[in-house]
C-alpha cells in the first residue's frame, strides 16, 4: 500500500454560522486516483481549497508531501503549489491570454526556459490534450469540454505530483466526457500522479477512481476503495450511488414542517 | 453603530490591501510590459471620451465666460480665465470623474469577473500572487494615467474655448494667448493641478481595484461593485478636490 501524500487530520471549516467540515480525518494516497464524492453543497470544492492553501481551518491540520499547509510561510506554500495542479471546474483559463499563452504562463512565471524551449514544451502539453491545433485559439472560441483539457495541460505544466480535480465533468457532452475520463487516468498512470477527484457524476468517477471518500453533512460517511463502495451496504452509500431521492440526506430542507408553517403563518 | 463598524471594517480592510498592492509595486519594473498593457487598456481606452468632453467643456466656458466678461470689457481676459478654470479645476475633476466613470468601472468588472470564474483562484494555484500580477499593474496605470488624461482634457478644452472665442465671437488671438502667457502661473496654477489629479488617479484606481477583488464573485456582486466604484469614486474625488483646494490656495 502506497504511502500518503496528504493527510488531514480533525479538520473543522465554518462559512458563518453553518458548519462545512466537523472534524474529518482523511488520507489521499499517491500514485492513485481518489475520488472526494458527496451531494450538493457538503464543501468538497471547499475541500480543494484547504488543501491548497487557500482557505484556512478553524482547527485541525492538512499535511501535504510531509508539509502542514496552514502553518507554512507564504513562499513555501508558493513553493508547494507549484508542485499542485488544480483544474477548476469552469477551467479558470486567463480570458485575455492565447490558448497558448495560457500554458505558457506559469513556465514563464517559474522557470527560466527560453522562449523555443517554452514553445515546445506548450506544444507538447497541448499535444498530450489532444489540442496541440488549438494552441491559437483565445478561452471564449473554446468549448467548455476544450477549456477544461486546456486548463488540465496548464495545470500540468509546471510536471506537478498531484492534481485536484474540482468538478471535471459537470456539464458536459457524452464525447467531451468520455475524453476527460480517459485523459485523467491515463495521465496519472503516464505520470505517476497522484489525483483528487471532486465529483458528484457517480458513473464516470467510479470508472476511473482507485479510492471513495463519500462526504456529507460534514463528516466522513464512506471512505475505501472502489470496490468496497460499490459494494456496501451504508444507506449513506447506497443513497448517493443509486440517486435516491429520500434517505439520510432527506428530500425537505430541515426546518419547521409545511403544517406547522402553514398554521403559524410562517413564510 | 453596526453599519459604522461595518464601514470601518471595510476601510481597514481595503488599505492593507493597498499596503500590498504598493509592496507590489516595486517588482512592476521589472515588468514593466503588465503596466504598458494596462496603461492603454485604462488610459488610452478612456482618451475618446476625455477630449471629447475637455473639447465640450473649454467651448461652453468661452461661451458662458465671453457673455459676462463683455459686459465689463474684458473679454481679453478670457483665454486666461478658461485655462485657470481648465488647468486648476475643471480638467482633474471632469477628467477623474470621466475617469471613473470609464476606466474605474471597466478595472472592478474586469477584476470582479476574473474572481467569479476563478481566475485569481487559479494563479493563486499556480503560486503567482494574483495583488502581483493583475492588481498592481491595473493601479498604477490608472495612476500613470490619470495626470496625462487631465492635461489632455486642459489642453483640448483650451483649444475649444480658443475655436469659440476667437474664431466665433471675435476675440484677439494674440490677447486670448498672451493672457494666458502673463497670468497663469506654472507651480501654482499647473503643477498644483497636475499634483490634484495624480491624488485623484490613486483615489479612483484604489477604489476600482478594491472593489473588483473584494466584491461577491456572483453576476450580482460584481454589478454591486461596479456602481459603487462610480458612486465612491466620484464622492472622493470631489470631497478631496475641496480639502486640496484649501490646502493649495489657503
Amino acid at each position: 500500500m502506497s504511502d500518503p501524500l496528504v493527510q488531514i487530520h480533525d479538520l473543522h471549516f465554518s462559512r458563518g454560522d453553518k458548519k462545512i467540515f466537523d472534524g474529518i480525518d482523511m488520507e489521499i494516497r499517491s500514485g492513485r486516483i481518489t475520488a472526494v464524492m458527496g451531494p450538493s453543497g457538503t464543501g468538497k470544492t471547499t475541500l480543494l481549497k484547504l488543501i491548497g492553501g487557500q482557505l484556512k481551518p478553524d482547527a485541525g491540520e492538512i499535511i501535504v508531501d510531509g508539509q502542514n499547509v496552514h502553518q507554512l510561510k507564504r513562499a513555501d506554500l508558493y513553493r508547494l503549489r507549484k508542485k499542485m495542479g488544480m483544474l477548476f471546474q469552469s477551467g479558470a483559463l486567463l480570458t485575455d491570454l492565447s490558448v497558448f499563452e495560457n500554458i505558457a504562463y506559469p513556465l514563464r512565471e517559474h522557470t527560466n526556459l527560453n522562449d523555443a524551449l517554452i514553445r515546445n514544451m506548450v506544444l507538447l502539453k497541448l499535444q498530450a490534450v489532444g489540442l496541440s491545433a488549438a494552441h491559437g485559439l483565445m478561452p471564449a472560441e473554446l468549448s467548455g469540454g476544450m477549456a477544461r483539457r486546456v486548463a488540465l495541460a496548464r495545470a500540468l505544466a509546471l510536471d506537478p505530483m498531484m492534481i485536484m480535480y474540482d468538478e471535471p465533468f459537470t456539464g458536459q457532452d457524452p464525447i467531451s466526457l468520455g475524453v476527460l475520463v480517459k485523459l485523467i487516468r491515463e495521465t496519472n498512470q503516464a505520470l505517476k500522479l497522484t489525483s483528487i477527484l471532486v465529483s458528484h457524476d457517480v458513473a464516470e468517477t467510479l470508472s476511473i477512481a482507485d479510492d471513495v471518500k463519500i462526504i456529507s453533512e460534514g463528516k466522513v460517511v464512506a471512505d475505501g476503495t472502489r470496490d468496497d463502495i460499490v459494494q456496501s451496504e451504508s444507506p449513506w452509500v447506497r443513497q448517493f450511488i443509486d440517486g435516491e431521492a429520500d434517505g439520510p440526506v432527506p428530500f425537505h430542507y430541515p426546518g419547521a414542517s409545511i403544517e406547522q408553517q402553514l398554521l403559524q403563518g410562517v413564510a | 453603530m453596526k453599519v459604522l463598524t461595518g464601514m470601518l471594517t471595510r476601510l481597514g480592510r481595503a488599505s492593507l490591501f493597498l499596503g500590498k498592492v504598493m509592496a507590489g509595486i516595486p517588482q512592476l519594473f521589472l515588468r514593466f510590459g503588465l503596466v504598458v498593457k494596462q496603461v492603454y487598456s485604462v488610459g488610452v481606452q478612456t482618451l475618446f471620451i476625455t477630449l471629447v468632453a475637455g473639447l465640450f467643456v473649454g467651448m461652453v466656458l468661452a461661451l458662458q465666460l465671453y457673455y459676462t466678461l463683455s459686459t465689463f470689457g474684458a473679454t481679453d481676459t478670457l483665454g486666461m480665465l478658461v485655462d485657470l478654470s481648465l488647468v486648476r479645476e475643471l480638467g482633474p475633476v471632469v477628467a477623474a470623474l470621466l475617469f471613473a466613470g470609464r476606466a474605474g468601472s471597466a478595472l472592478t468588472a474586469e477584476i470582479g469577473l476574473m474572481k467569479a470564474t476563478e481566475q485569481l483562484s487559479g494563479l493563486e494555484m499556480m503560486a503567482v500572487d494574483p495583488v502581483e500580477r493583475i492588481i498592481a499593474p491595473r493601479f498604477l496605470a490608472g495612476v500613470i494615467s490619470m495626470p496625462l488624461l487631465a492635461a489632455m482634457f486642459s489642453a483640448i478644452g483650451i483649444l475649444g474655448a480658443y475655436s469659440v472665442g476667437v474664431d466665433l465671437l471675435g476675440v484677439d488671438a494674440g490677447a486670448f494667448w498672451s493672457q494666458i502667457q502673463a497670468k497663469v502661473d506654472f507651480y501654482e496654477d499647473v503643477l498644483n493641478g497636475v499634483i490634484k489629479s495624480f491624488v485623484f488617479g490613486c483615489i479612483v484606481s484604489w477604489i476600482a481595484v478594491f472593489e473588483g477583488y473584494d466584491c461577491i464573485p456572483t453576476s450580482e456582486g460584481v454589478a454591486r461593485a461596479t456602481t459603487r466604484t462610480v458612486v465612491y469614486s466620484s464622492l472622493a474625488v470631489l470631497a478631496m478636490d475641496f480639502v486640496l483646494t484649501a490646502i493649495m490656495y489657503n
